[in-house]
């Protein structure tokens, strides 16, 4: 029986946790994060789970304590945010190549310089290239759901690799909605006891994590890792379906809104996939055929299914709320990539848009969608890639 | 010895055996070889214990040699060494002389 709660997506992804009550938590504050951590504290304090926490002095010491402890055999969880993730950063590529399924919700905000604390995707973007697998939520249901599924992805037997479950910052993080969590008993039966694979602490056959691997077979290693990734799609569907079973919430590598006959759409992440769905409905109901996809399982990048989905538009806009900077957006780049091998494709633009807690507000959405409107009946593209909601 | 592809790599690069150090030879990186003295040697075992790695054959508590296959010519078991009366009983000589 599920029970309705009005919460934040901190709270949301703290009650995920303890429903699953890892065995070691690496813990170090960082806003828009630190609530969430708080609040898994407390939990741990009042004796809800029986989790060991490790208080540590940095955000690399959290992370290369989770490795520890995941290489040691335990099921391990911690949190971060913006400069905290950047400090994980070369810890991260080592969880990844040591194959430990580490969980980590990354509340998502802009990274500094200038110092900003608020929402965009500029942490998570800068460690897609780290080898772990992303998944993106737009909502505190979202984050609640993907950061149980994560589990039973991540610790996959086929796959045992970290994910990072990311939500937006304090637009998520600190609002409180209405949600449904699952029962306790639930969560525990759907994720499963925690099963070892090549524990450091089997004193009888000893191991070692992190030799030296030099030119003869670092090529090799890192092919293995590619192909464990392609692998991750299935078990994401596998899992998703499982999860559906449960919850009656459905979940797949993205989501596709009104997108099946849509001449228009835009690809946007996150929190503001809600808005934008608004602005689709408003357009449809002009008989504009508008449409949405909104990207969920990032890394590995679900490029034959996007292909499919966006291939018979006309037009698309690729949101990024982030930017690489002297480059296309990073969700730019993925979509553009996805389209590339099809024989006919849509004219896609990248508008950057909310960057360090900017709000995204319905017209800048509409805005984008009557641009691209124009571009489908044959309008020229000004620019392909442009800053929106910015003051000249 | 035949290269493994990547479909016969253990995941994560853990490697299953422990106490496989030995069959890593460091040997080669020496620049400078250590050279026991017997005369000058009192068996303190101090190179034995100061050694980083195992370059020194001990037998019933007596240096008995140096194993070359492992001594990377750090020098510590020379810096270390009490030797007797003021003699070392070991020498750092470069390799190739």
């Amino acid at each position: 029986m599920a029970k309705v709660v009005a919460v934040t997506g901190n709270e949301a992804c703290a009650n995920a946790l303890r429903q699953v009550n890892p065995d070691v938590c690496g813990v170090y504050p960082i806003t828009p994060q630190t609530d969430m951590m708080q609040k898994y504290a407390s939990f741990v304090s009042n004796g809800k789970v029986d989790t060991e926490i490790i208080l540590v002095e940095s955000e690399h010491s959290s992370m290369s304590a989770c490795i520890g402890a995941a290489a040691a055999g335990g099921r391990v969880v911690t949190a971060t945010s913006s400069q905290g993730l950047a400090l994980m950063w070369e810890m991260l590529h080592i969880a990844s190549g040591d194959r430990l399924p580490i969980i980590m919700p990354v509340v998502n905000r802009a990274l500094s310089a200038p110092l900003n604390i608020h929402g965009d995707h500029s942490d998570a973007m800068g460690a897609r290239d780290t080898g772990w697998i992303q998944l993106w939520s737009e909502n505190a249901q979202d984050a609640y759901d993907n950061t149980i599924q994560a589990f039973r992805i991540g610790e996959h037997m086929d796959i045992r690799l970290p994910v990072m479950v990311c939500l937006d910052g304090f637009i998520i993080s600190h609002s409180i909605e209405r949600m449904e969590y699952l029962e306790d008993e639930e969560v525990k039966g759907f994720v499963g006891e925690y099963k070892n694979f090549l524990p450091l602490l089997d004193l009888d056959k000893p191991k070692s994590y992190g030799p030296l691997i030099l030119p003869d077979l670092f090529h090799e290693y890192k092919k293995a890792q590619h192909e464990t990734m392609l692998k991750v799609k299935d078990v994401v569907l596998k899992v998703a379906a499982d999860f559906e079973k449960l919850s009656g919430r459905k979940y797949g590598l993205f989501e596709s809104y009104r997108l099946d006959d849509a001449d228009i759409a835009l690809v946007i992440l996150n929190s503001a996939a809600g808005t934008s769905k608004d602005i689709v409905d408003g357009f449809r109901a002009r008989g504009i055929k508008a449409g949405l996809l909104k990207p969920r399982l990032f890394r590995p990048f679900p490029y034959e299914e996007v292909a499919e989905a966006l291939g018979n538009t006309k037009a698309v806009c690729v949101m990024d709320r982030s930017d690489s900077f002297g480059g296309y957006g990073p969700v730019f780049m993925e979509i553009s990539s996805a389209l590339y091998p099809l024989k006919e494709r849509p004219v896609l633009i990248n508008r950057i848009y909310g960057l360090g807690g900017r709000d995204y507000l319905p017209e800048h959405g509409e805005a984008v969608l009557n641009e691209l409107d124009e571009i489908a009946k044959g309008g020229k593209v000004e620019k392909y890639k442009e800053y929106i909601g910015v003051r000249e | 010895m035949k290269l493994k592809g990547w479909k016969d790599l253990t995941p994560g690069s853990v490697i299953l055996e422990g106490g496989n150090a030995v069959q890593f030879k460091t040997g080669s990186w020496r620049a400078f070889r250590p050279v026991w003295k017997e005369e000058n040697c009192i068996h303190c075992l101090f190179c034995w214990i100061y050694c980083p790695d195992m370059a020194v054959n001990v037998k019933d508590g007596k240096m008995m040699d140096f194993n070359y296959d492992y001594c990377k010519g750090c020098g510590i078991c020379a810096l270390e060494c009490p030797g007797k009366k003021g003699q070392t009983a070991i020498e750092m000589v470069e390799e190739g002389k």
